[in-house]
């Protein structure tokens, strides 16, 4: 039983893990699980249009040092494009540019970002001048009937801000504040009001674009706040909160009344932001290592993928964790499970719904499927027609489980998309046979097998530590492989045998 | 409830891992697998070797065939479909008789001939066959049973299981249709299964669902102590399985025909792990004791001959 080249393989694995382990670690210094204290990101722009044969200019709003983030590092990746960068009063603005810009046009921003401890102040030397707002007509009467009301309730600046602010995000707001708005209520759209009508009692305002910092966001929103000047320092206030500070992961972008990002002779323009929570030591960024020592350190590493795959990749690293799992439940323990890999696919999509939503919405799909495969069977289909009415069926059940869960104000039942739609229906088809052939319990035990394991897997996939260590280490999966290689050869007993041949454990 | 490590190792008792690596790796080479696993050509293999098999009516191959499928039954009275690929006896329907144009399933109900053309496309389309493979379906003799198991057999046929071990028969069970199994004589769908002497062909005590049962739980009467008839040559032919298929390790089945005497049913080349159960005893000592014998490569008799020494009074 013992195989000399199964274990050979599987030392060679292992020795291999550790040698690379052992060098990320004592050479490099890369620490092993997450640390608390790191608080450097990547944030990437991506600007893509379609140039119209002819010059283009695009430009963009650059991330720069102020309030708690520190600008450390920042790069283009934009082909021939000629670059400047423009200082601006409260803005940086990058123009790229170039005299022929034909088909699709890609750009990209890329810059790294930590937060300080103590802020940086912004230096004001003189009151900023206020410009009469652009407000003509009604418009200008209501503007100044609302400031009047607003200007009756405060004391100061402050509380003027924040009445206003108050008044213009109150939805049952007076007719005043409906004029002004029209129908669109967003945050940018009351911000620049709210600007506005400040400029009428001659207070400087003006609204701040940025981003949530988070750990991950492959596509992240843009937030509004406001800046309001006033005795010799800029205040701020949120606007979806109605005046109430802003959270702390808000990152200040560019100023005033534009877009993000602009170009004159393309069209078709679009752009997109990921932001993710770099997994460097905190001490490397903090220290200023060049970029180019950097990129020699993590020279071999996910690190230096482009973010989106990186995230992709820190899904994907979970995967043959979940797979292990999965041989040791079957070939160990002894689970039946419908389908070798199906619980590990659930275990995924369990990350979007959660696991109890997760469970739920699994027994409903696949119930409901069985109820109808049950029906179909009646018609006596062939098997492929059979199987794609299934998978059509599973589709269907799968969106009117999300919009009826939308409507009960359930939005977690929305991820039930996230299914593997063919997984299901392969599900579905096997504990149908299986039903049939073996009756109901040998069917629904294998269901529930397959949960539990599907379960596990996805417990054992979301820990934090782990995750970390197979993205910042992935030669431990050699490990892993090296583990399921000897358990391919495992033959002792599994758990279930014990029991079910216990009748044979009793005899003298 | 459990039954230790240590327990199940002094029993000898084989695990599905061990039989997947000691046996099925070593022994049961990867090419030889669609001899034993496609039925129609163990069927051939075993009628060119003179081994009697359930005759065969017709084979259904195309959809085609399936709508003509009335001509081709009308002259049966009884008789078996399965998929010539089916495993774990799904997919074996039973006809016992026809009237006004129904089909009479032995365990009760009729069917029409739509009903019968449905069930032959599912079996085409691979509904039954290992891995979803497209497959043929078999149209066989209904075997009129020998009359020795009938008081402890509900409905369906009994067969007789012997598994070879590189030639060497080393365990062997009858099989008996419950009113659980519908019918059917696999274990895992609730047949009993009953140990049988190697040496004497005489049953034990019956395995009911892993507990041990004295009686038939649909007939009440008793199991042990029947001698099962024709028993050398069963021996002799399962033995003999092993050089028609090359395969170490694999299950025989017999069925016991009034008038036709033994019939070899089919060949398993990953025979379940119950057998051992039904036995009472584990099968490793059994092949560690056949692997100390066939290092010298020995006849049919002389293996059939050690079988009954060594598994004696077991």
């Amino acid at each position: 039983m013992i195989n000399r080249r199964v274990f050979l393989v599987a030392a060679l694995l292992t020795i291999l893990a550790a040698a690379i382990f052992a060098y990320k670690v004592v050479i490099l210094e890369l620490p092993l699980g997450p640390d608390a204290e790191i608080d450097t990101w990547n944030v990437e722009v991506r600007i893509s249009f379609n140039g119209s044969d002819g010059p283009a200019k695009a430009s963009l709003y650059l991330l720069q040092t102020e309030g708690h983030y520190e600008v450390i590092d920042e790069r283009f990746i934009s082909g021939d494009y000629g670059l400047s960068i423009r200082q601006l009063t409260t803005n940086r603005k990058a123009v790229l540019s170039s005299r022929l810009a034909s088909g699709q046009q890609f750009l990209l921003y890329r810059a790294t970002i930590r937060r300080l401890a103590r802020p940086h102040e912004l230096e004001v030397t003189k009151t900023p001048e206020v410009s009469a707002p652009e407000l003509y007509g009604a418009e200008l009467a209501a503007a100044r009937n609302v400031l009047e009301s607003v200007h009756r309730r405060s004391a100061d600046v402050e509380t003027l801000v924040s009445v206003l602010l108050e008044e213009l995000g109150s939805p049952a707001s007076d007719d005043n504040i409906l004029l002004l708005l029209d129908r669109d209520r967003s945050v940018l759209e009351r911000a620049n009001l709210a600007t506005r009508i400040l400029a009428l009692a001659g207070i400087s305002a003006r609204v701040v674009h940025g981003f949530a910092l988070q750990r991950l966001a492959r596509s992240a929103a843009e937030v509004h706040w406001l800046e309001v000047f006033n005795e010799g320092q800029w205040l701020r206030f949120g606007v979806a909160n109605a005046g109430q500070d802003i959270p702390d992961n808000y990152l200040p972008w560019w100023r005033f009344d534009r877009p993000l990002a602009s170009v004159e002779g393309g069209e078709a323009l679009y752009t997109r932001i990921s932001v993710t929570l770099d997994t460097l030591p905190a001490r490397d960024s903090a220290r200023g290592v060049s970029k180019a020592e950097r990129s020699a350190v993590v020279g071999l590493s996910l690190l230096n993928l482009p973010i989106e795959t990186q995230a992709l990749y820190h899904v994907l690293l979970t995967v043959p964790i979940g797979v292990f799992l999965l041989v040791i439940m079957r070939n160990v323990v002894g689970i039946k499970t419908f389908g070798t890999f199906m619980p590990v696919l659930i275990a995924l999509a369990f990350r979007e719904t959660q696991l109890l939503w997760g469970i739920v919405l699994f027994i409903l799909v696949v119930g409901l499927g069985l109820a109808v495969r049950f029906y179909f069977d009646r018609l006596k289909l062939l098997a492929v027609p059979r199987l794609a009415s299934v998978l059509i069926v599973v589709i269907l059940l799968m969106g009117l489980i999300s919009i009826i869960s939308y409507k009960l104000g359930m939005p977690r039942g929305l991820s039930v998309a996230l299914f593997p739609m063919v997984i299901m229906t392969m599900t579905i088809e096997r504990m149908s046979v299986v039903w049939e052939e073996t009756g109901p319990r040998e069917a629904l035990q294998q269901g529930a097998g397959s949960l539990l394991v599907a379960a596990f897997a996805y417990l054992l996939m979301n820990i934090e530590l782990l995750r970390y260590f197979v993205f910042v280490f992935p030669e431990s999966l050699l490990l892993v492989l090296a583990m399921t290689l000897l358990l391919g050869r495992y033959s002792g007993y599994r758990l279930t045998e014990l029991l079910r041949f216990e009748v044979l454990g009793r005899e003298p | 409830m459990f039954a230790t490590v240590s327990q199940l190792q002094r029993a000898g008792v084989m695990g599905m891992n061990y039989r997947n690596i000691a046996c099925l790796f070593e022994h049961n080479p990867r090419h030889r697998y669609p001899l034993v696993d496609d039925k129609l050509r163990t069927k051939d293999l075993a009628s060119d070797a003179g081994i009697p098999v359930p005759p065969l009516y017709g084979v259904i191959e195309i959809q085609r065939q399936v709508s003509h499928i009335k001509r081709t039954l009308a002259p049966l009275k009884s008789f078996v479909i399965k998929p010539a690929r089916g495993s774990g006896g799904n997919g074996i329907l039973v006809i016992s008789g026809q009237l006004h144009g129904f089909y009479r399933r032995a365990h009760g109900g009729m069917l029409t001939d739509h009903d019968l053309q449905h069930y032959l496309s599912r079996i085409l389309s691979g509904m039954y066959s290992l891995g979803a493979q497209p497959d043929r379906a078999m149209i066989e003799y209904l075997v009129n049973f020998d009359p020795v198991f009938s008081s402890i057999t509900y409905q369906g046929v009994p067969d007789v299981r012997i598994v070879v071990y590189r030639g060497v028969p080393v365990m062997a069970m009858v099989r008996l249709p419950t009113w659980r199994s519908r019918g059917r004589a696999n274990l895992h769908q609730g047949a009993i299964g009953a140990g049988v002497d190697i040496a004497t062909g005489v049953t034990r005590e019956a395995v009911l669902a892993n507990r041990i049962v004295a009686e038939h739980p649909d007939t009440g009467v008793a199991i042990a102590g029947i001698h099962v008839p024709y028993w050398d040559l069963l021996l002799q032919t399962a033995a003999r399985c092993y050089e028609l298929t090359g395969m170490g390790y694999l299950g025989a089945d017999f069925v016991l025909d009034k008038a036709k005497g033994a019939l070899l049913l089919e060949l398993n080349a990953r025979p379940g792990l119950n057998i051992q159960i039904a036995n009472r005893s584990g099968l490793i000592p059994r092949l560690k004791l056949v692997d100390s014998y066939v290092a010298t490569p020995c006849s049919l008799t002389e293996r059939v001959g050690f079988a009954k020494h060594e598994f004696r009074g077991s």
